[in-house]
Parts: C-alpha cells; structure tokens; sequence
C-alpha cells in the first residue's frame, strides 16, 4: 500500500507561484494511484529548474546534463525494463538542446514517459527564450523580440505517430495526476508537455494567459484517430487544446529484445558454452 | 620478456593486392588470409582504402611467415594487381625476386610480370577466384584447404555459384601450375594448432563479450564502426542490447544510463565522434558510472583522413571532459592485446567506478592476425554493483578511504540510488556547500591512487642497459620490436620499451629502463611527438629524439630504419 508519504515532503528551491509545485504534487499523485513504490521507479532529468523536481521526492534518480535524459533514460531501461522510467525536465532541454533525442525517442517507442515542464522560457539561466517561446517574445538575449517560430512539440509528436502525446496545465490541477497516470501506464514512449507560468521570467505566458486559453478536448473525442489528432495538434492561439490528443498501440522499443524477456542485464550470466562456439566460427 | 627473433628466421613473405574498390579485392585478401592462418602461417594484415565505395585505389597486404610475424613489411614480393595503377603505384616496392601477377589484358611494359589470361580462364564475375588459384598455387598452398576456405566464405546459399568459384579456382591453380615456375613457395608450416583469423576491432568485441558486456551504442565512423557491428551479429545469441544511435551524444549518454542501471557497458568512436562524447565522459566521472569507451584513431584534424591510421588523440583521450577526475587509458600493440585490454578496462571501470579508454587505430582495428584461441571457459566476467549495503537509507557517493563507494543499482534492492551530475552530497542530492565540494573532489581524485596501483607496467623487450633504447605505443609495438631485432641481429645493443597502458603513468614502472639506456628514441605515428611530451611532463625524463609517421600510414620496421640512420 503506497501513500503520499512514502514519496516524502522536501523543500523546493523554486520562486514562489512557480508551476513546478503544482506539477511535483500531482507527479506524486499520480504515482501512488499507479500503485509505484519508489524503489520502482527511476525519474532522469536533465538541466533547469524543472529538473530539480525528482530531488524532491523519494524515487531513484538519475540528474544528468542539459537535454540528455531521454538517452539515459533509454540506456537505463534498456538495461532494467522492470524500473517505470519517467523523464522530468524543461523545454530548454527536451526541444532545444535534446531536439535530436526527442525525435529519436518518438521513433524508438521507448517506454518511457516524458514528462516536459514547458514555460516557454528558460528559467534557471534567467529568461533567454526557449524553442517554445512565440515569435517576438522580447528578452535580454533577443531584445528585438525572438526572430524564429516556435517549436510545436505536440504536433510535431503526432506527425510521428508517437504512440501517446497529451498536453497539460498546471492550473488544470485535478487533470493533471490523472494524465500523468495515464502517460505512467501508456507501453511505449509517453509525451506530457505541461504548460505552466514563469513568475519570474515570462511575463507574457502567464497563469492568467493559459487560463484564458486552455480548454479540455470533449470527452467526446477519439484520440486514435490520427487526422484528426493532427488537426488538434496544430491548434494554437486563442484555444490550446488539453488532454490527450492522440494514441497508438505501436510495439514498445524493448519488444524487439528477447533477452529482456529475461529480466534486468544486470546478474545475467555470460553464455560461455555459445561464446567458446562463436570463437570457433573465426577458425 | 626476449623473444627469440634473433636468431635466423626464415624470411616473411609479403604479398599485396591491389585493385579499385569494388574489384574485390577485399575478398579475395580474407579467403587468402584464412587460408594462410587455416596452413599454420602468422600473418600480418595492412588494409589500406580509400573514403569511396567504388574504384580509386585500395590494397591489401599480407605478410605471412612460418615463423611469427607481428610487423607489416614494406617491400613486396607478390604484387598482385587488379589494375594498372597498382603496378604503376607499387613495382618501386619489389624486391630483386618480386613478381607482379595481373590481368593478362592489362597492357603493361614488363616481360617478367605473370600475365594471366583470366577472360579465358573463367566468367569475369568469378575471375577474383582466378587470381586466388594462381597466387595459391606460387604459395604453394593445400588445394582442397582453399576450396574449402572459399565454400565458407560464400555459405552454402547458391549451389551453383559454389561450383563456379570452384572452377575457376582450379583453372587458376591449374594454369599457374602450368606456366609459372614460382619462386615464392611458402615453406612447410610446422604443426601448430588451429588458429583464429582475427582482427583488432573483432578482438575488442569479442573481448568485451567475454567480460560481461551487455550494452553497447555507437554511431558508424570509420574504423570503429566494426566493432559494434561484431556485436550486432552476436547480440541475439550472447543477449547484448547494441543499439546505433542518432549521435553520439546519445551514444555514450546511453552507455551512462544503461550502466548505472546495472549492464556492463562500452561505446567506440574515433576522434571527431569522440569530440562529442566529451562532455559525456565528464558525466561518467561525476557520477561516478563505469563506461568503457573505445576510440579507434584516424589522421585528424576534423574530418581527416577517415580510412587512414595515426596515433594522435593520446592528449586528446587523457584531457577530454571538464573537470579533474581520474581515467585510465589502454594502447593494445596486438589483436591479443585488443582482447585482454579491453576486458581490464571493462574491469577497472567498473571497479573504480568511471571512464577507462581503449586506444586503437584504423591499422590495428583491421589487421588480421593468427591468434590462439582465447579460454573463455576460465575468464572472469564483471559484475555491476556491489552486493549488499546494510545502511538505509543508501548513500551513492558514501565516503570511503580509497575513494570507491558501494555501488546499488536502482530497482533491484529496495534501496533508493540517486545520482547527479550536479556537486553532490553523499547521499547524490544537488549541493553547493563548498567544504563538500572539497570532499568530494578529493573523494574522486582518490581513486586514481587504486586505478595507479594496479597499471602494467611497460613491456621491455631486449636486454638491460641498451645504447639504443626505442620507446612506443599501441599498435606500432610490432614494427618497432623488429626494427629493434633486426638492429641486434647486426650487433647493435638495441632494446624496445612498448606502453600498452598510456594512463596512469607510474614512473616506478619504467624509469630505470629509459635512465640506463645510452640513448632513447620515441617511435610515434604523430607529428608532435604526444607520448614523450606525457613522459616529460609526469617524470622530468625529456626524450630528444623521436621518429614521427604522419603521413596515414602505419610504421613499418623499414621506415624505422630509415629515420634512425639519419
């Protein structure tokens, strides 16, 4: 029986009003309905103030470098599919600096769930733009206003057919645990990018703005259907569509593998018999 | 260690074949090759190829011997030519008896070449079997022993392909039989056991295996992409995960991952791959993830040469990644050393939990070899993670005297593991308290005196108190240790010092060597002379005198000699 305890209470050196509160509660949440403990679960995250998260509860982590948690993430689930991957950083590093990694995750079907803290800025080093930020977003790095137009992860996600892509608002707090559950659970690779305001660095995103903006799909719509999903993805502006937008039953990355059958790599013994026949096969 | 090489060997043959690529002249040097080790002669292969995938100019040499080989040879006495340019490029390195074995329809001005008529001989698509037969009958090589090499060459797929190599084969051999009178004939072979034909990427592979490694992630780059596509074709049977990934970033951050998880773990590159890896080999460190990574060098800088050999990211191996943290480098001088260095560097990564380096080069990672085969039964394999911690809650980063905490893997105690590449506490948690900083900088720093403890020493061949000391690294160790016999063989007091451990120096280990030596020499394949730089710099000792090759190609005895008596 897990409880919300058993995940900890930890003080988080984030500003007062930053979104990230709301989404480690919910994070927490949403793994004790999953029924995780937290020796079960490995969160890896990259750089930024949404990367500190994992260090606020009790879980294995893995913090390593800006933008490279998906290929950790892979590494470490690969190596023990057991563990419930869950990789928790920013924009700055998922989009930007892990641009590479995200599409490569999308393809694989890693079953892994990303989850994205995007505030449309970068926080930690202090608000120069992110790949998410809009066009003409001024700050001290683009003081003419951000010159390129933004990254759009979730279609981008669905134009790949990555088999789970939702989106999510900090102040959407009682959709938030539940879709986080639903990512957890997902086989295969999971996006969740969370809008959330930036007290300190975005002026223009701000709670208000999203709140004015974000509107749950209807309980109507069918995630499966891809045309459609495009067409959701794509819509930006006065509405931002919330929920999960699209899903597939594309095969995990980790099917392809017979000797994960196994259980972790970790302990498994060296096959010295088919190693000494291998050998023989350069005679 | 003194081998017996000064004494009267009988002389090595040195066969090259040339060609376009694409002419198959790749294939018919391995089936030559294996049919060489299968006879039990050692051989010593150099590939030399161009950056295209049809025509230019590609060579494949085999210097074979009764007696061990361990060096390539510059003059040729077989020169086997599947075009023109390689008999305009190459008749200069004949020897007095040399012979150039061609296409009869290929016109060039030389009556004592052997001119094959292989139109008539047999279909074109089979003619490289043409020029097998023949060189194997000048050999004097077994028949049946080469049919059967070329039956497992090809597989069993096509019936009547087989039968076709077979022909032309025999019309090969018969014509050569016939119309040459060679004076090449490969003495007997004495009996010595079965023999593998193997190369230093596949020894790497395979070594690793045998150690225990289970992830392996790389992105193609000439000449390291062979060893992970050894791995691929056994990663069913051995239950490996090799993955090619989108870059190499990605590459060694899923080494990272897939090791702190608990697989024994290894990324290859070369130097420009490498050059990406940096700030992943830094992250290994910190925290303190065991990751053997292999770089396999090419003539830099940039793009280079990317099909040619040199040794010139020693500096650049031993600084990569920001920040001060130990490592340990291995230089195999053999494809038996490419085999044992790699399992102790999967070893001492884990052991002092970081990054340990294999250092080849594009000559040794294709040069087959006749190996003896390696007992697998009786080697041991690494385990990840310690045992058993009884503390809870777990500390990752727990301080210790030498430096190595007990390492957990998360999800397989009940235990929490937290890691970061942030300055952590012990328990892995980001800190900025600067007098744990310190600690922890120490705490990291200590595990090199471990990692010094347990270096190998370098191997010294020749007696004590030389006038001529020669000094190497890695894959030269063969062409210098016989450049070194041929010079006593004339009654020279010549010894050679090899370092197939670049990183840690201990200077204990071999100081005594280069101060009772009369005069010592660095023998490198880089301009600026890398290894005697580190020497200076770690024990004071400055070698003066160096022989450089910078030129793509790997040193040869003869190129030795040439720069030693200038």
């Amino acid at each position: 029986m897990v409880t919300l305890d058993d995940y900890g209470d930890y003080e988080p050196a984030w500003c007062p009003g930053c979104g990230n509160f709301s989404l480690l509660k919910a994070v927490k949440q949403a793994l004790v309905v999953s029924r995780l403990k937290p020796h079960e679960v490995l969160f890896v995250s990259g750089i930024g103030q949404a990367a500190k998260a994992p260090h606020y509860l009790n879980a294995n982590v893995f913090n390593g470098l800006h933008g490279r948690s998906l290929p950790v993430a892979t590494g470490a689930k690969l190596a023990n599919p057991k563990l419930t991957v869950i990789v928790e950083s920013g924009d700055g590093c998922n989009y930007g600096e892990g641009g590479n990694h995200f599409l490569a995750a999308i393809r694989r079907n890693i079953d892994v769930t990303l989850l994205v803290h995007n505030n449309q800025v970068y926080g930690l080093t202090k608000g120069q733009a992110s790949p998410t930020s809009a066009e003409g977003f001024v700050t001290k790095a683009q003081p003419e206003g951000v010159p390129s137009a933004p990254f759009n992860p979730v279609a981008v996600a669905v134009a790949m057919q990555a088999s789970f892509v939702a989106r999510g608002f900090t102040g959407m707090i009682e959709h938030l645990p539940e879709l986080i559950q639903e990512g957890i659970a997902h086989r295969g690779f999971a996006l969740i990018d969370v809008l959330q305001p930036c007290v300190s660095f975005n002026k223009v995103n701000t709670f208000a703005w999203y709140r004015e903006r974000c509107e749950p799909l209807s309980p109507a719509y069918d995630p499966t259907d891809w045309e459609a999903a495009m067409k959701v993805a794509c819509r930006w502006g006065d509405k931002i569509p919330m929920g999960i937008i699209y899903r597939n039953d594309r095969l995990p990355f980790e099917e392809h593998f017979p000797v994960l059958h196994q259980g972790p790599l970790a302990g498994q013994d060296v096959d010295r018999v088919m190693l000494k026949k291998i050998m023989e096969g350069y005679r | 260690m003194s081998k017996d090489r000064d004494s009267k060997t009988r002389h090595p043959l040195n066969i090259l074949i040339g060609g376009e690529a694409g002419q198959g002249l790749v294939t018919v040097g391995k089936i030559l090759a294996k049919s060489l080790v299968r006879g039990g002669y050692s051989i010593v292969v150099t590939q030399s190829y161009q950056s295209r995938i049809r025509g230019g100019h590609n060579t494949f040499a085999i210097r074979v011997g009764v007696d061990e080989v361990d060096a390539p040879q510059e003059p040729v006495d077989l020169l086997v030519a599947f075009d023109r340019d390689t008999v305009t490029l190459h008749r200069g390195e004949l020897t007095p008896d040399g012979l150039v074995v061609l296409d009869g329809a290929v016109g060039i001005d030389d009556d004592s070449a052997l001119k094959v008529p292989f139109k008539d001989l047999a279909q074109e698509r089979v003619s490289n079997m043409v020029a097998l037969g023949v060189v194997g009958s000048l050999l004097g090589l077994d028949e049946e022993l080469m049919a059967r090499t070329v039956d497992d060459f090809f597989g069993k797929k096509d019936a009547s392909l087989a039968a076709e190599n077979h022909r032309a084969l025999a019309a090969g051999t018969g014509w050569a039989a016939a119309h040459a009178k060679s004076r090449h004939r490969l003495p007997p072979a004495s009996n010595t056991p079965q023999r593998l034909m193997m190369n230093g990427n596949e020894a790497i592979a395979l070594g690793a295996i045998s150690a225990g490694l289970r992830f392996h992630s790389f992105y193609p780059m000439t000449p390291s992409t062979s060893i992970g596509l050894t791995l691929a074709g056994q990663a069913k049977r051995m239950g490996l995960i090799i993955e090619q990934a989108e870059d190499e970033i990605a590459a060694i951050n899923m080494a990272i991952g897939a090791s702190f998880a608990g697989a024994p773990s290894m990324v290859g590159t070369s130097g420009g791959g490498f050059a990406l890896m940096a700030e992943g080999v830094s992250l290994a460190a910190m925290t303190e993830t065991p990751l053997v990574i292999v770089v396999a060098q090419r003539p830099g800088p940039a793009t280079g040469l990317p099909t040619r050999t040199e040794q010139a990211d020693l500096e650049f191996v031993l600084h990569a990644g920001h920040g001060e943290f130990p490592r340990a480098i291995f230089s195999p001088g053999t494809v038996e050393e490419c085999f044992h260095l790699t399992r102790r560097a999967l070893e001492l990564a884990e052991r002092y939990q970081g990054p340990t380096f294999v250092l080849t080069d594009q000559f040794l990672a294709d040069s087959y070899r006749a190996v003896a085969p390696f007992g697998v039964e009786n080697l041991d394999t690494v385990r990840a993670g310690t045992g058993a911690v009884k503390s809870s809650p777990y500390f990752r980063f727990a301080i210790t005297e030498s430096g190595v905490s007990p390492r957990l893997l998360p999800g397989i105690t009940g235990h929490l593991v937290v890691a970061d590449s942030d300055e952590h506490t012990e328990d892995g948690h980001i800190t900025e308290d600067l007098s744990v900083r310190r600690q922890m900088v120490e705490k990291r720093l200590r595990k090199g005196e471990g990692m010094r403890a347990e270096v190998i020493a370098p191997e010294m061949e020749g007696e004590a108190s030389p006038d001529l000391l020669l000094v190497s690294w890695g894959s030269s160790k063969g062409a210098v240790q016989e450049a070194a016999s041929r010079m006593r063989s004339k009654g020279e007091k010549v010894a050679a010092l090899h370092f197939s451990q670049v990183w840690p120096l201990v200077p204990e280990k071999f100081m005594i060597h280069l101060e009772s030596a009369r005069q010592v020499v660095c023998i490198e394949g880089n301009a600026t002379g890398q290894l005697a730089r580190l020497i200076q710099r770690e024990t004071g000792f400055q070698i003066k005198e160096k022989v450089r090759r910078y030129d793509g190609l790997p040193l040869t005895p003869e190129y030795i000699a040439r720069e030693l008596n200038q």
